[in-house]
């Protein structure tokens, strides 16, 4: 399984090395553990969070699937003589799970679905992965252990000496399989009725066992054909359904199975949530709140859904990598100990030292924000600890119903730019966030374009958007709204007003129509038509169209006071994570280049003044590696091993004797000669060469010049 | 048409097993003088062969059981190792002997230990003096199993000094299966395919019971007519006229028609079964979708089936990944020089052009490239600049797994890997728009 997951996050336990790790950055601050407390209970809150959401968006699927396996039981069940059963050939209900490419997310998917049906239907539940099964036999081992331990986990204690079977005496083999089919659901049926209500009420009578196959493109052929054709012929006697994980398209299956097989199938199709889907909900969810007091810049937010978009296309990847960035965030920032619900804001900000307070005045808004005060207060702010924590509350408040206020706008605006022709400024509301966050978006020739657009709407679409509008901004929490909410209401009513005044108007165009039927002299119907023309051109706004200007300057005008982008709000710093370069790092790492680095530049890593060297000069300092890297990359595809050893020696050899005896320079030195093989298997060993097959003292470059 | 007739059975089992078997009349009598008497020792080996679904199977099933002839059927692919194999036939012996449910596990490492006990088995059974038949189904799957087992299977009558005759199945000729040397040649027996009237008579028997033979007989005529072209197999034409019936009977059930009126019938089901030759019978639409449309009455139309989703959503760089692979595939590495370095913006067009002169590439399918000249190509059709950061390589790994290139060689990582792609022009077109 791929589109690999990277373990990024760091996994804090609550243990106090891990609060030793925060506080060894900066002893001077006490609060370390603070942080890391705070950081914890934050990230276990979004953690429920994002695990509530995609368990509601899951819901929908796993409805399905549960539906589809009853019904596909529900046949089994009653064993009708009917002429229709007898006559039709069992095929095994089979679902193609459509998940799409994202195979990191898919784990979590299976794991619900799992529980899921455990719950509801059916304890037999076996997950096969292909990478288990190379074949056959490996297959029904895999799934018999499988099958056997769920059975112990449901009739826990009752009977052990009946899976003491150890599982090698096992004879892996359907028949097997089918014995203990019947023994498990004789003794479900002679359990007492109380008895059963209470255990297996869950469950249906001969509950259908369930084998999922996670990926069911890296199952080879024969293994699945094998298993289907054996698990058919005992399809009477052991209830089985198929749960095939599909990556990429339900061909597959025809590309995987022949006919006379996929013909033993009844295959049904279930789709999953496409992935960008499921994106645009957790960042609504969890970006767009107010929830949270920990935020995302602009610049980490894009890193993070590029990495989303070119790379890998999963969602778990991306909760991930905002997990990275909030331990990243209160690690690295002393004063993230500030970011937290605003019912502790007060104390926190009281229990402050001296030291933060003095980091607070360092930060960058913050002074700017100092220049911006009269000079009293510059010096009061500068000089009392106390006025300093009450100004740095109210900020910090200001800085939370911006965001309140901010989301709602935003949302606001995405009604509108999310419906104009081409989408100037995005079609998904993540693109506007970042848009927004970057810089003054108004300054932009997007959000130009998409104003001019929005002059050209329609009335209809207009009335709409503008009650959206007002929806979104009666259910927002910010105070700040009720003006603008009944500027929004005036406008409404407004246009009904229109509505009426449209008749009248129409009158008069018809009449003036009716004018121009009655003339049917030639030279006057020109006449006409060219003073008709005129006044179109140079008639006055109509009405609708004065407020339609007037509905977008509103607008216009609520975008530049509340979107101002984050970065210029004083005390940024202490709630919105930015540092994208570290996270890039982190999570979109390039091997390759680090590597060419290392070996080129050993300053880089090494940080030792002997290394520093200028452009293409080959230090004898160096390590022998990069010495000879460095050679190699002079070289053509094909390298002499007996050319490069010379030129290695010379390299070493220069800075110790410049002058040594040339008569010796013939003959290299055993510990040169040996360090130079040394270094050469290195490099093979990172995969930079490979001996050459063409001629034997020669080797073969594996990369170009440059990465 | 000749009656079974056989000294050694009483006539009425003869005759049931007559009505059993349509249309294989000969092969049974055939079968049956090559089996003799009971007591009578038997040809060491058959070998049965044929088409799927030509009743194979099924008629040496019945045979054995009308005629009550100790007999051991086992299926080659589910005991899929020899072990295995060996143990279900020697407990299938064991269980139809003893009337003690529980069997003791047998164990059988090997072929000389499974000649020791079933010879024990048959004495123990007291068969001595009866023929022990071994089937075993899908026999071709033997040849995946060690080298001793089929010519010993071959030679089972020598090798155990009993009266054991081992009838094999298959559906290949037996040709594919000798072994080079010192192998017996069992006597093969070759069943043809059901012809149309076979096929006509074997279906309309089993008729439903609130209809008569005649009604039925009719709607299999249809559907025939329909399905032949395709499908032969007995069972899936099977499946497929009780899938159908109901809504033939539609009109009959409504009062629109009568049994007797086979024209408006006839009307009413073709394009209904037409439908269901390009869904279900393709397993385009599973069967229980199917049935639940006919329940409703709707349009097949309104149900997408499997191959309408042949779209698969990448990721950006995963997309240009793949069509470098593409073109790296189709291309000759000489002209790579041609289309990536002189005209540099100008690709889609080159693309174009590419395709039309080299159709003959599609038809010799992708030849391997190595990853150099995929990331090579990469570099030159995006537009901005690329970091060959870890994302990017762990996505052509991920490429492999989804099967949408796959792997040539299985060399080290190190040692410049080569790889094919194996999607299709269409396919290829879907991802570029």
């Amino acid at each position: 399984g791929c589109f690999v997951f990277k373990p990024s996050a760091k996994k804090r336990r609550l243990s106090q090395t891990t609060v030793q790790d925060f506080r060894n950055e900066d002893s001077d601050l006490g609060d370390a553990e603070l942080r890391f407390i705070t950081c914890q209970s934050l990230w276990n809150q979004i953690k429920l969070e994002t695990e509530k959401i995609q368990e509601d968006l899951n819901k929908q699927l796993l409805d399905n699937l549960v539906n589809f396996l009853s019904r596909s039981h529900s046949k089994f069940q009653d064993k009708t003589t009917e002429w229709t059963c007898q006559m039709k050939f069992r095929e095994i209900p089979t679902a193609a799970l459509v998940l799409g490419v994202n195979v990191t997310d898919h784990d979590l998917i299976f794991r619900n679905l799992s529980d899921f049906l455990q719950n509801n239907i059916t304890p037999y539940i076996a997950l096969l992965e292909a990478k288990d099964c190379p074949g056959i036999k490996n297959l029904m081992q895999k799934l018999m252990g499988q099958l056997l331990n769920c059975s112990t986990d449901v009739d826990s204690l009752e009977d052990e000496d009946y899976v003491q079977v150890s599982q090698k005496r096992i004879r892996c083999s359907m028949s097997s399989l089918i014995k203990w089919y019947e023994s498990v659901a004789k003794k479900a049926d002679s359990e007492t009725p109380s008895k059963k209500r209470s255990a297996s009420s869950r469950h249906w009578q001969s509950p259908p066992v369930v084998v999922i196959l996670k990926d069911m493109e890296s199952f080879t052929t024969k293994v699945l054909q094998d298993f289907i054709v054996i698990s058919s012929q005992h399809i009477h006697e052991f209830p089985l359904v198929l749960i095939f994980g599909i990556a990429t398209s339900p061909m597959i299956i025809h590309r995987l199975l022949p006919h006379s097989v996929s013909s033993l199938l009844c295959i049904e199709l279930f789709q999953s949530l496409s992935c960008k889907e499921h994106l645009a909900t957790i960042i609504d969810k969890l970006l767009l709140t107010t929830q949270f007091p920990f935020k995302l810049g602009g610049k980490v937010l894009q890193v993070l859904i590029n990495i989303f978009l070119y790379h890998d296309f999963s969602v778990q990847n991306f909760i991930k990598g905002f997990q990275l960035c909030i331990v990243e965030h209160f690690f690295s920032q002393p004063l993230s100990v500030l970011c937290c619900q605003p019912v502790d804001l007060e104390k926190r900000i009281h229990s402050l030292c001296h030291e933060q307070c003095e980091s607070i005045r360092r930060l960058p808004s913050f002074r700017s924000y100092v220049e911006k005060q009269v000079s009293e207060k510059q010096v009061a702010l500068l000089t009392t600890d106390n006025f300093l924590k009450e100004e740095t509350q109210k900020l910090l408040e200001d800085l939370r119903v911006y965001h309140e206020n901010y989301v709602s706008v935003l949302r606001c605006l995405h009604v509108f730019t999310s419906s104009l022709p081409k989408y100037p400024l995005g079609k998904q509301i993540r693109e506007l966030h970042c848009a927004c966050l970057e810089n003054q978006v108004w300054e932009t020739e997007e959000y130009e374009s998409s104003l001019q657009l929005a002059r050209m709407l329609n009335k209809c679409d207009l009335v709409t958007m503008l009650q959206q509008c007002l929806e979104i901004l009666l259910s927002s929490s910010g105070k700040e709204f009720d003006k603008t909410v009944e500027k929004l209401k005036e406008f409404l009513t407004q246009f009904q007003n229109l509505e009426a005044e449209a008749f009248q108007e129409r009158d008069v165009s018809i009449s003036s129509q009716k004018e121009l039927q009655k003339k049917t002299d030639l030279y006057h119907l020109q006449k006409t038509l060219l003073e008709l023309k005129d006044s179109r051109r140079s008639k006055k706004l109509t009405k609708f169209e004065m407020l339609r200007f007037e509905v977008v300057d509103f607008i216009d005008s609520l975008v530049r006071k509340y979107l101002i982008p984050a970065d210029q709000k004083t005390l940024h710093e202490i709630v919105y994570f930015n540092t994208a370069t570290i996270l890039r790092g982190h999570l979109n790492a390039a091997p390759r280049t680090a590597l060419h680095t290392a070996l080129n530049n050993p300053h880089w890593y090494l940080k030792n003044q002997a290394l520093k060297c200028d452009g293409g000069s080959i230090s004898n300092k160096a390590p022998d590696i990069c010495i000879v890297y460095k050679l190699h990359l002079e070289c053509g595809r094909l390298i002499n091993l007996v050319d490069w050893l010379e030129a290695f020696s010379t390299v070493v050899m220069a800075a110790e004797e410049p002058n040594a005896d040339t008569a010796s320079s013939d003959q290299v030195d055993d510990i040169i000669h040996a360090r130079f093989i040394q270094a050469v298997s290195e490099l093979e060993l990172l995969g930079f060469i490979k001996p050459s097959k063409q001629k034997t003292d020669h080797v073969a470059r594996l990369t170009w010049g440059g990465c | 048409m000749p009656n079974l007739e056989h000294p050694a059975y009483p006539a009425a089992a003869l005759l049931h097993l007559e009505s059993l078997v349509p249309c294989r009349e000969s092969q049974v009598s055939l079968l049956l003088s090559i089996f003799g008497e009971r007591q009578q020792f038997s040809v060491p080996s058959i070998f049965i062969y044929g088409h799927t679904s030509s009743g194979k199977t099924y008629v040496l099933q019945t045979l054995l059981n009308t005629l009550q002839l100790p007999h051991v059927f086992v299926n080659c692919v589910e005991y899929f190792t020899s072990r295995l194999l060996l143990e279900e036939i020697l407990i299938q012996l064991q269980s139809c002997s003893s009337e003690t449910e529980l069997t003791s596990h047998v164990s059988c490492e090997n072929f000389n230990d499974f000649i020791r006990l079933l010879k024990q088995a048959i004495v123990s059974r007291e068969l001595q003096d009866q023929t022990l038949y071994i089937v075993l189904d899908r026999a071709e799957q033997l040849r995946e199993m060690e080298a001793n087992i089929l010519p010993a299977f071959l030679r089972l009558q020598e090798l155990t000094d009993s009266n054991v005759t081992v009838v094999l199945l298959s559906e290949i000729v037996w040709e594919l299966f000798r072994p080079n040397v010192g192998c017996f040649d069992p006597l093969t027996l070759y069943f043809p395919d059901y012809s149309i009237g076979h096929l006509q008579k074997i279906l309309s028997q089993n008729h439903p019971p609130e209809y008569t033979a005649d009604f039925y007989a009719a709607y299999i005529n249809i559907l025939l007519g329909v399905f032949y072209m395709v499908c032969r197999d007995l069972k899936e034409l099977r499946h497929l006229a009780a899938l159908n019936f109901s809504k033939y009977c539609e009109p009959v059930v409504r009062g629109e028609a009568n049994e007797r009126d086979t024209r408006k019938l006839w009307k009413n089901i073709e394009p209904h079964l037409k439908k269901a030759m390009q869904t279900v019978y393709l397993r385009e639409i599973s069967s229980s979708q199917w049935e639940r449309l006919q329940h409703d009455g709707g349009e097949p139309g309104q149900l997408k089936g499997l191959s309408a989703h042949t779209h698969v959503e990448l990721p950006y760089y995963s997309k240009f990944l793949l069509i470098a692979a593409y073109i790296a595939s189709y291309n000759p590495v000489r002209t790579d020089k041609r289309f990536f370095l002189k005209h540099h913006g100008k690709i889609r067009k080159t693309n174009f052009l590419k395709k039309h002169e080299k159709t003959s590439n599609h038809l010799l399918g992708p030849k391997p490239f190595p990853l150099d000249r995929l990331l090579a190509i990469l570099y030159s059709i995006v537009d901005n600049r690329i970091a060959p950061t870890a994302n990017i390589f762990s996505q052509i790994t991920s490429l492999v797994t989804l099967q949408l290139l796959s792997m040539v060689g299985q060399n080290d990582q190190l040692d410049g890997p080569r790889y094919k792609c194996t999607v299709s022009l269409d396919f290829i077109r879907a991802i570029a728009r």
